[in-house]
Parts: C-alpha cells; sequence; structure tokens
C-alpha cells in the first residue's frame, strides 16, 4: 500500500491537506481530506461580554468577517430578545449581499479560473492569478472591478472593508448616506455586465470539463440551505431547508432549532468537525451546503435575471444539481442574484431610515443566529449568564458542513485521476481542485489561521513517502 | 505674593508659580509631554512614568507630573533616549494584560493606543502574559474589564477626589495589583457608588466602559470630567 499527502493545498482559505492511499497495484483505495489547524474561538471567549462577539468572531475570517458579524449580530439579537428595526435587517442583507459579490468574485476569478481558464495541466507555476491576468486581461480586470464593488458595499455601509464595526447587536451602527445609495446604484450597472459577461463566458467552457462534471464530488446527498416563507433562497434570514437526493423536502426546522436536525461528529486525523443530519445518523446524513445546494433547496431565487439563470441552469442539468463542478456555475448565478437583491433593498423605502437600532441587555439566556455565508450556512449558538457574560459558544461553519461531501469528493477525483507509484501535477491539481469548488473556508472551519497551502504525499504500504508536491 | 520659579524647558525660559510641576511649565512652554495616568484636575500620582524628563544636575530620569519646578532647573522633554524608554513602557503595559486593539470596544478611542501610535510603538519586543482576568459584568449600567487596566488610578482618583465617594482602590502588590471596589466586591455590591459613570469617562483604556457598547464604540467624554475637576480648583 501507497500514501500520497497533498499538503498544502493551495488557493484556498486556510490550511489542509490530504492522503491518498494507494494498494500495491497502484490503484486509490481511500483518502483523507485533513484541516490541519484549531483556533479556539469557541473557548477563549468565555467570560467576554456577549455584545462583544460580533467583533471578535469576525476576526475568525478574513474572507467573510460578514457572515460571522451577521450570525452573531442576530445571536446577540435573540439574547436580548429584539426585533431589529426594518431599516436594519435591510442595511444588514445590503452589506451581506456586498459581501457574496465580493466572496464569490474571489473564488472564482481569483482561486478557480486559473484552473478553469487556463486548465487542469497547465504550467503550476503559471496557473494562478497573474497567469490569467497574463492570458485574459481583461477577465482579471472584471474579477478586480467585481470584488471591488462587494467590498466598497460593506466599507460604505458598515464603516470599513474587512472586519467593519457597523454591524452590532440590535441593528446597524449607523443608517444609510443618501449619497452612498446613489454610489451604490452607480456601480451596479457595470457589475452587472461584469457577472453577465461572465457567466456566458463560463457556460461556454463547461463542454471542454465534462470529464470533471463526472467525477467531482458527483454523487448522491442531502442538501441544506436558508430559505424564505416562499421557498425562496433567502441569504440573510430564513429556516433551513434539507432536501434529499431526489429534490423532496424531508425537513425543515427553524434556524433556532438547528440541533435538531444537525449533529456533529468528531473525526481523527483532522481538527474540522463533521456534521451531519440527525434522522438520518452518521454518516448516511451526507449533506452539501453552499451556492449548489442553496440552488438545489430553493424553489426559486426571487429575482428575475437570476431566476431565468436558474431555468437555464436546472434545464442543462436537472432540477437537483449532483456534481459540485458546478459550485462555480451556481457561484456565478448567485452573483447576479446579490446584484439584483442590492437593487431591490436600494428601492426599498425606508432603507434610508434613520431609525437602525434596537437597544436592550440581557433578556434571554440563550441566542442562535443563522446566516447563508457564500460557503453555506453558518450557526451561531450563544449561552450568557444572567449579567450578559459569555457561558458557552457553538459555531457551526459553513466549511463543516461540506466536510463529508469534500471528503467523498476528493476520494471520487481521486480513483479517476491518481493512478501508480508517480504523481503527475495535473492529476494532483485536479485533487485540489474538486476541494475549490466548495471554496472552502478553513480558517473558519476551525475557527484557524495563517497562509493557505495544500501539500499532498504519496506513501506506500509501509508508509514510506515515495513522491510528494506542494500545489 | 506669590513666588515665581524660573526653568528652562527645552532651553527655553519660563516662569512658574510655586508648587507647579515639570509639567504644568512645559505646557506653558507650548511643550507636549507624553502623559497617561495624569487627568486635569485630579492629584498626580505619577504611576505611569510615561511623562519623564532628563533634569540637569539629575543622573535619574524624573516624572514632569509631580516633580515641582524650581529655580534654575534645565529640562528636556524630549530626546531619543526619553523617546526609548517610553518606548518600552508602553511596549510593557501592553504585554502585561490583554490590549488587543481591534476587538476592544475602545479600539480607535483609547489613549493607549493613541499613545503607542504617537511614540511610534510599531510591536512589542516582549513576550505578551496574557493573563485571564476577570471581567466584572455585575453593575447595570458599566463594567470592568481588568484585562485592559494598565493600573493608572484615574479611576480611583476620580471617585475618591471629585465624587467624594472613594468605591475604588488597589488591591495586592507588584503583578498582582489589581483595582477593586469597595474592599474587593462584585461592583454591583459596591454600596459607596453613586452610579455616576466619572471613573467610566476618566479611564483611558477599555478597562471601564459602558455596558452594551459594540466594539469600537466606545468613547469617552474625559474631557468633560476634567473641566469640573478643574472647576474645582487645584487639587491639594
Amino acid at each position: 500500500m501507497k500514501r500520497i499527502v497533498i499538503d498544502p493545498v493551495t488557493r484556498i482559505e486556510g490550511h489542509a491537506k490530504i492522503t491518498i492511499h494507494l494498494d500495491d497495484a497502484g490503484q486509490v483505495t481511500s483518502t483523507q481530506f485533513h484541516v490541519t489547524q484549531v483556533r479556539g474561538f469557541e473557548k477563549f471567549v468565555e467570560g467576554r461580554p456577549f455584545y462583544e462577539m460580533p467583533g471578535i468572531t469576525a476576526r475568525i475570517c478574513g474572507i467573510c468577517p460578514i457572515s460571522h458579524l451577521m450570525a452573531s449580530a442576530k445571536a446577540c439579537d435573540a439574547i436580548m430578545a429584539v426585533r431589529i428595526p426594518p431599516a436594519a435587517a435591510w442595511l444588514r442583507e445590503l452589506i451581506h449581499c456586498g459581501q457574496f459579490v465580493q466572496s464569490h468574485a474571489l473564488s472564482f476569478f481569483h482561486l478557480s479560473a486559473p484552473d478553469l481558464l487556463l486548465g487542469m495541466d497547465s504550467d503550476p507555476a503559471r496557473r494562478n492569478v497573474l497567469g490569467l491576468a497574463a492570458k485574459h486581461p481583461e477577465l482579471a480586470q472584471d474579477g478586480i472591478a467585481l470584488r471591488k464593488f462587494g467590498q466598497r458595499i460593506i466599507e460604505a455601509v458598515a464603516g470599513e472593508r474587512v472586519h467593519p464595526s457597523g454591524i452590532v447587536p440590535g441593528g446597524i451602527g449607523q443608517p444609510l448616506d443618501p449619497e452612498i445609495r446613489e454610489e451604490i446604484l452607480m456601480g451596479l450597472a457595470p457589475a452587472r455586465d461584469i457577472a453577465r459577461k461572465t457567466l456566458q463566458l463560463f457556460k461556454g467552457t463547461l463542454d471542454q470539463f465534462a470529464d470533471e462534471v463526472a467525477h467531482f464530488g458527483a454523487m448522491e446527498t442531502m442538501y441544506a440551505g436558508l430559505v424564505d416563507a416562499a421557498g425562496a433562497l433567502h441569504l440573510y434570514d430564513g429556516a433551513i431547508r434539507f432536501q434529499d437526493a431526489g429534490g423532496a423536502v424531508v425537513q425543515t426546522v427553524a434556524a433556532e432549532r438547528y440541533a435538531d436536525a444537525i449533529g456533529e461528529a468528531a473525526l481523527r486525523d483532522t481538527y474540522l468537525k463533521a456534521p451531519y443530519f440527525k434522522p438520518r445518523g452518521y454518516p448516511g446524513g451526507i449533506y452539501r451546503v453552499g451556492p449548489l445546494a442553496r440552488l438545489n433547496v430553493a424553489d426559486h431565487l426571487g429575482t428575475p435575471a437570476a431566476d431565468a439563470e436558474l431555468a437555464e441552469y436546472r434545464q442543462r442539468f436537472g432540477r437537483v444539481v449532483a456534481s459540485s463542478f458546478h459550485y462555480h456555475y451556481a457561484r456565478l448565478i448567485e452573483i447576479v442574484y446579490a446584484l439584483e437583491r442590492i437593487r431591490i433593498l436600494l428601492d426599498t423605502p425606508g432603507i434610508l431610515d434613520t431609525h437602525v437600532r434596537a437597544r436592550a441587555s440581557v433578556n434571554a439566556l440563550e441566542g442562535i443566529g443563522v446566516a447563508e455565508a457564500p460557503r453555506g450556512i453558518l450557526i451561531h449558538h450563544y449561552k450568557v449568564d444572567e449579567q450578559g457574560a459569555m457561558k458557552w459558544a457553538n459555531l457551526v461553519i459553513a466549511t463543516g458542513h461540506n466536510n463529508l461531501a469534500i471528503n467523498r469528493s476528493v476520494e471520487q477525483v481521486s480513483k479517476r485521476y491518481v493512478h501508480g507509484d508517480k504523481l503527475e501535477e495535473g492529476m494532483l491539481n485536479r485533487v485540489s481542485a474538486v476541494v475549490r469548488a466548495y471554496d472552502p473556508c478553513l480558517s473558519c472551519s476551525t475557527h484557524a489561521s495563517g497562509l493557505t497551502p495544500l501539500r499532498i504525499e504519496l506513501l506506500d504500504a509501509g508508509g514510506r513517502l515515495l513522491d510528494e508536491i506542494a500545489t | 505674593m506669590p513666588q515665581k520659579r524660573s526653568i528652562r524647558i527645552d532651553g527655553e525660559l519660563v516662569q512658574v508659580a510655586r508648587g507647579e510641576t515639570i509639567l504644568d511649565a512645559a505646557r506653558a512652554a507650548g511643550r507636549t509631554i507624553p502623559t497617561l495616568c495624569h487627568f486635569d484636575g485630579l492629584r498626580n500620582s505619577g504611576a505611569c512614568r510615561l511623562c519623564i524628563v532628563e533634569v540637569s544636575g539629575s543622573n535619574r530620569l524624573l516624572p514632569a507630573c509631580t516633580t515641582p519646578a524650581e529655580d534654575g532647573m534645565a529640562v528636556t522633554t524630549s530626546s531619543p533616549k526619553l523617546t526609548a524608554y517610553r518606548r518600552m513602557t508602553i511596549e510593557l503595559l501592553l504585554a502585561e494584560r490583554n490590549h488587543l486593539c481591534s476587538v476592544c470596544v475602545s479600539n480607535g478611542h483609547c489613549e493607549l493606543q493613541a499613545l503607542a501610535t504617537s511614540i511610534g510603538v510599531t510591536s512589542v519586543r516582549f513576550r505578551y502574559r496574557y493573563p485571564a482576568l476577570p471581567v466584572d459584568q455585575s453593575h447595570e449600567r458599566y463594567v470592568l474589564d481588568h484585562n485592559r487596566c494598565v493600573l493608572c488610578s484615574r479611576c480611583v482618583r476620580v471617585c475618591a477626589e471629585l465624587e467624594g465617594a472613594h468605591v475604588w482602590d488597589f488591591m495586592s502588590r507588584g503583578i498582582q495589583l489589581r483595582v477593586v471596589s469597595d474592599l474587593d466586591q462584585p461592583w454591583a455590591e459596591a454600596l459607596a457608588c453613586t452610579n455616576c459613570g466619572k471613573c467610566v469617562q476618566a479611564c483611558p483604556t477599555g478597562a471601564l466602559v459602558e455596558k452594551g457598547r459594540a466594539v469600537e464604540e466606545m468613547a469617552k467624554r474625559c474631557s468633560q470630567v476634567a473641566q469640573v475637576a478643574m472647576k474645582r480648583g487645584a487639587p491639594r
């Protein structure tokens, strides 16, 4: 038996490695996706005043701090037992949509486009955003522009681009400035053009990836995502809907009842826990979250252009899209959706209301906040004492939900592309690329820090290292 | 007739009244000496050592806030040596407890942070101690976070001298030193406390804060408390 280890996995957020075991004939027998850091946020927040939690937990991540701010602020709202002013809820969703635009743009243009547009087997030295800029300068610029637009919304409405201070327990720090509203409206048209153009380009490349589509996590799992009362996609609020592989709704739970449906298994060899759908047990309760899952569970998206794209997407791949390769496609459709939502929110009468914050102290000793992070459902669950000091926290992170699915996808891709005892860069890049499709945020998922690489090792039956590649 | 004292501040001749300090003289000369524990209108304690100056004829660095100005003194308020010591003092304060600005309610409104920036502290060469100190959240309106306290004693003095309640004082010695309310009772049980909040407004960091302020939201109203203290007359 031989073993290949990919350590570190590159172009992802956080640290991970992959181990691939081969039998004596050089065939893949098993694989394991490991997340190699632990951070301990849940422990060291104990004793802090609960209203500091949004500021503290936002530091879990520099890519999606907004998701943590949302889930955390909502958990704090629940502890205060307040109904936040309508304008505050709209502004939170506006900021959240800004984040989806920037985070999805980062995932697609900066992290995955090098694989998709330069080729899985292209020269690894150039298979990065700089290589992309050299070959497709306009596309790279579009990616940067789209990301900038999303970041600007966050900065203008919440205070800062990364780790903004304007999302607070009870609402939002500042009302929306009418000039900022105008500025964002002005920026929408060019952003929409980029999103539309990129979708067209991506759709045109899909035929080249028929083999990847068939093997990148093309599997039967359940799916989970937030939907509103009408069954439409909702990024900021809603109930958690679980759907089976055939498309039937299995269960819809109110966000605060998440523990009824979601169990968490602790695994050997990785710091990342593996959530599963409780009624089906572990590991049978495997489900996926994130763009692919959201587009599967939602009846519709609720905005015209995105719904038109969704119709075409479902026409091509069916009502339930099973290949994780299509996370990319779903992500691009969600950018279209987020841009449309931004327009709708800015046109909502009352968006400029100056009452944007409810104030209260501790009125409930427990609070749960749930929102869709770009990578999937994010849950913050807090318990406090009567003075408001944190006694306990549980954070269920988007990437965690996908842990089982990423593992299974890595196995599927390895079995398809990895053979023998000599590593080829292109084959290992596919193993990394399937991880990238999920846009995992590992620093979030183990609440870990630092650089963002992935490494693959090949070991023989005796555990001897045969070959090694850092991708 | 008040007796005047003549001293030189960075070479400039300044006249000050008897009883005034080097800090008073420097301010009269338009010089800025960094201070942290000093609070206008309250007695000086000389606790933080940031206002150290060089005085000719003395081989020690002296705190400007507690050293009386004397005839013929020649004082240097700024030099590479002073900057090096002041920077080290700030670094030691930062290393002693937990001053992670990014998640502090006083981020952007903190005197320690502002001093560190102005003195050029870009890194701390000492190992952070990260003690796990308690946070007293018992009071209905205010919070005491020992992790952010620099032991400047401004709360102790403003409560004793201005409010006249003397709720706060120090307990223990050395590294164990910490501020306590009413002989180490939870703040909510401190019978002497009038809930006036002067200690909160006088606190230079995020140690004493208003409850419910999220990260970056705790801007203090130091100058208003100082104005009241000044109107009361010079501290004796």
